[in-house]
């Protein structure tokens, strides 16, 4: 049970980084999200299918994000959509152009094909037992592309995108263009949500284009988990810690809703209303330490 | 250096709301100048920072740098060259940023993409530069910006500002939203740098005794038009009773409802 919580949790940890890259980064609220990450998994599975190296296929999974989220940008920057509005329509053509990937399918299994998954079983197999095969791929895999992200954020473009979703004017001040800094960020985040996608689809054994159904909402949730168990913090390190956390204790929360729900009735539908409703309580919790906070900081300061 | 020609800016053109805020101005700045506006609210002296800044277009007229036209050229590119500080402290710099990063951010020299500039030979030049701030900021380089004041933030503003020589900076009223104070400090400041390092500026100023005080030539602007344009030793004898007679003498009407412009 622990290992498929911490499994999933770090599979859609990657989805996680990326949603928290344009929502808390970026301050672009990205609903791409939905349609790339069940891109992620059509282009994996095809790749596949295709007989193509594993790790290539994922490449092409993550150049597809990224041109996903280009393309929610350039709506965005060029059309001057707003930014829920531009994610909603990429999000919507994704949908046709992912069944077009699949073959015109809306699901198609890899149930005997060889994955990425399956090659790496192959070759630890013996080394280490069985059942923490696919853990420790997936804390590497997940501890690699944050580390990465953290590195990013160090680097001279990488402090420019995080001040500008502090402050964009800021930003023009400096004489960088505001809209080619939001073009990456967005093709970064997508890209990565649609490695999560990839991943998700050999871990479940198929791609379907239902896969990104309310997504950005288990990303939303998982982020602010995260951020409300650990204290506030502006090091990228800790934030994308939390990040991954934050992902792995929201699919333990699922698991348990998944697996124990019955007990008070519960059925596998109910779990959006679950995902919902764990937003709001946290909105409201940090809400109220804010609150406290700041009549804390006002006794400090008198 | 700056030469604007024949310039209107119309908001809400063919509309019951149309508004004149810009009526063909004519300007040139001179490298070197050292430029204070004063005018009543609606002048237009916010919509003259920016036209030149590149925020808003000309609706007829051009706009030209050292002989090049930039009539449309936009904001962010215009920023290379020309930088401007707001009333509002916060706007120039990111709150959720160190110091140091956002230093490292305003800096803009040698911007490399996917490398780090911010190397312990930069922070040490940082704290250096800081040290001429006098606030103590050089021990607090690690700090979030949200724990400095508005009068250090807009101070620091002026710092990277000033270190990036810039060939024109514009003060929008930067000292309006601090307390006393440390408005006197980082007015000090500015007329220290631009001193220091020859910078043509603008400074917009609702004090009339600092538009008479700073700088080398002092801009009246009223209902969208420049009315007076004075600098040199004309400039150096003015006092605020003259400003007023003046304006008198050419709008034949007074400074009434705007206390702002005459306060201290």
């Amino acid at each position: 049970m622990i290992e498929g919580i911490l499994v999933e949790g770090l599979i859609y940890g990657i989805m996680v980084l990326g949603v928290f890259i344009t929502f808390r980064v970026l301050d672009f609220p990205d609903l791409t999200v939905d349609g790339s990450f069940p891109l992620g998994a059509a282009l994996m599975v095809q790749g596949l299918l295709l007989g193509m190296n594993g790790w290539l296929a994922l490449l092409i999974a993550f150049i597809g994000g990224v041109l996903a989220g280009v393309v929610t940008a350039l709506i965005h920057n060029h059309l001057k959509v707003p930014n829920l509005l531009a994610g909603i329509l990429t999000m919507t053509m994704l949908y046709s152009i992912n069944i077009r990937i699949l073959g015109n399918r809306a699901n198609v299994p890899v149930l005997d094909q060889d994955t990425l998954l399956t090659d790496v079983s192959n070759r630890l197999s013996g080394i280490i037992p069985d059942e923490y095969i696919l853990l420790l791929f997936f804390i590497v895999v997940a501890i690699t592309i944050k580390l990465l992200i953290d590195l990013f954020f160090r680097t001279d473009l990488g402090m420019t995108i995080g001040a500008m979703g502090n402050n964009e004017q800021m930003i023009i001040s400096q004489g960088i263009n505001p809209k080619t800094l939001k073009t990456i960020g967005l093709g970064l985040s997508n890209g990565l949500v649609a490695v999560s996608g990839a991943f998700a689809a050999q871990y479940l054994g198929f791609a379907d284009v239902g896969l990104g159904q309310g997504i950005i909402i288990s990303g939303l949730a998982s982020v602010m988990i995260g951020e409300f168990l650990i204290m506030k913090s502006n090091r990228i390190g800790v934030l994308t810690f939390c990040a991954l956390a934050g992902s792995v204790l929201f699919h333990a929360v699922m698991y348990l809703g998944r697996y124990y729900g019955y007990i008070i009735k519960m059925t596998p539908s109910d779990l959006n209303l679950i995902k919902g409703l764990l937003i709001i309580i946290l909105l409201i919790l940090t809400q109220s330490r804010k609150l406290k906070m700041a009549a804390f900081r006002v006794r400090v300061v008198k | 250096m700056i030469v604007i020609k024949n310039v209107s800016v119309t908001f809400n053109q063919g509309t019951v709301n149309e508004n004149q805020a810009l009526r063909d101005i004519n300007l040139n700045v001179r490298e070197g100048d050292f430029i204070t506006i004063i005018g009543s609210n609606g002048a237009g002296k916010s919509t003259l920072f920016n036209l030149i800044a590149g925020t808003i277009p000309p609706t007829i007229g051009t706009i030209h740098a050292n002989g090049r036209n930039i009539t449309r050229e936009p904001e962010y590119k215009r920023a290379r060259y020309i930088r401007r500080i707001f009333q509002n402290p916060l706007l120039g710099t990111a709150s959720n940023m160190s110091l140091e990063d956002n230093m490292m951010i305003t800096y803009r020299k040698g911007f490399k993409w996917l490398k780090r500039s911010l190397t312990s030979k930069m922070k040490e030049y940082f704290r250096t530069e800081l040290l001429q701030l006098k606030m103590g900021l050089e021990h607090r380089m690690k700090e979030n910006l949200v724990m400095f004041s508005g009068g250090q933030r807009q101070a620091l503003t002026l710092l990277m500002m000033v270190l990036s020589k810039p060939a024109l900076i514009m003060l929008d009223e930067h000292t309006a939203a601090l307390d006393p104070k440390n408005a006197e400090i980082v007015l000090e400041l500015t007329d220290k740098f631009i001193k220091e390092y020859k910078l043509t500026s603008m400074m917009i100023t609702h004090n009339m005794n600092h538009a008479i005080e700073y700088g080398n030539r002092l801009l009246m602007m009223d209902q969208g038009e420049i009315i007076f344009d004075v600098s040199g030793d004309e400039k150096k004898e003015l006092t605020v009773e003259k400003l007023i007679e003046k304006f008198h003498e050419l709008r034949h009407h007074g400074f009434e409802n705007d206390r702002a412009l005459l306060a201290e």
